[in-house]
């Protein structure tokens, strides 16, 4: 189904998104209320939260060109080193701005 | 994960504005964020009053983005609410690392905080309560932070976006990786979980070169969970 993008069409797309959205945000604690948490599910929540982040970053490190490979490696490094998210991230950033003027 | 019995689901307004404050440097680049996708969709011919009410009712950047790849005349209804689901899906997990401390409150707060989770908020909120720390004034004032900058960023776009027509060249794209990854390398770290992570960016990686579009999220991150139901914490054991 085709839906027209002028006038109050648009407004009417926007709002269909952003129910979707909305269920994936609240979806996810529903379910969660019929589970009862015992012993495995919590080691699968707790496995899935930081497994979230390493699938989104897995492509982007590797299907990245080099200035997001350098930042990623910068934010990592400096992490490591000062513990700071802050300037960790100011380091990726500024590494993926500086090599990406050349 | 630690106990969740403790009273680490409390937040008041004190909370909820040290949630914010910390928050705000982030939000910053989240405007810049903002302002590329205020341009980017005034360039893909949105109206700007349709623009405002996407970053304000959906707050969700990555599939706002691939709405405006989808945009023309006519927006095939299918293809924009499947695309929507299988990159916000991830927020079904987020959801569901936050529910054994969200069950403690009354369903309207529960729900309620839920709104507004995006990606850094939750992060942050998550690595407190593993800390042991209440998490919700994280989840519900950084939340709101990332929320506001991001709505002020997209209007910003689309009146003067024109100043920062590169955004990629300043290395604004790798604002949200960077900062994910200062998350994960903050963390808790052991054998357990590194093999755990392993498994999850392997099954993302397959899922992204061999799997539909925009599964790889949701593919890893089960991968790793599942990985986590087979290698336990052996400290918990019996």
């Amino acid at each position: 189904m085709n839906i027209e993008t002028t006038g109050s069409s648009a407004l009417i797309l926007v709002s269909i998104m952003a129910v979707v959205t909305l269920a994936t945000r609240w979806g996810g604690v529903y379910v969660m209320s019929f589970v009862p948490i015992g012993y495995r599910v919590k080691q699968f929540i707790g496995a899935t939260s930081g497994s979230v982040l390493v699938a989104l970053l897995a492509p982007m490190a590797l299907e990245g060109d080099n200035g997001a490979r350098l930042a990623l490696l910068a934010t990592a490094a400096t992490m490591l080193l000062l513990k700071k998210p802050l300037p960790a991230i100011a380091a990726g950033i500024l590494t993926a701005a500086i090599f990406r003027q050349f | 994960m630690t106990d969740a019995d403790k009273n680490l689901h409390e937040f008041n307004r004190q909370m909820v504005w040290a949630g914010f404050r910390q928050l705000v440097p982030i939000a910053v680049f989240v405007t810049l964020f903002g302002a590329a996708f205020g341009l980017a969709a005034i360039q893909a011919g949105l109206q700007g009053s349709v623009i405002v009410a996407m970053s304000t009712l959906v707050f969700a950047g990555a599939s706002q983005f691939a709405a405006l790849e989808l945009w023309g005349p006519q927006v095939s209804l299918f293809t924009l609410v499947i695309t929507v689901f299988a990159i916000n899906a991830r927020h079904l997990l987020m959801g569901a690392t936050l529910y054994p401390w969200l069950r403690h409150l009354p369903p309207a707060k529960r729900y309620g905080v839920m709104l507004i989770a995006s990606d850094a908020n939750w992060a942050m909120s998550l690595q407190a309560f593993n800390r042991g720390q209440p998490g919700i004034g994280l989840l519900l004032g950084g939340g709101l932070a990332l929320w506001s900058f991001w709505v002020v960023g997209t209007w910003l776009g689309i009146y003067f976006g024109g100043a920062i027509q590169e955004p990629r060249s300043l290395g604004l794209d790798m604002v949200m990786g960077c900062f994910l990854l200062a998350m994960v390398v903050g963390g808790e770290k052991n054998l357990r979980l590194l093999m755990i992570w392993i498994v999850a960016a392997c099954a993302s990686l397959l899922a992204y070169w061999y799997l539909p579009d925009n599964s790889h999220v949701v593919v890893g991150a089960l991968a790793g969970g599942l990985a986590g139901t087979f290698w336990t914490e052996k400290k918990n054991e019996h």
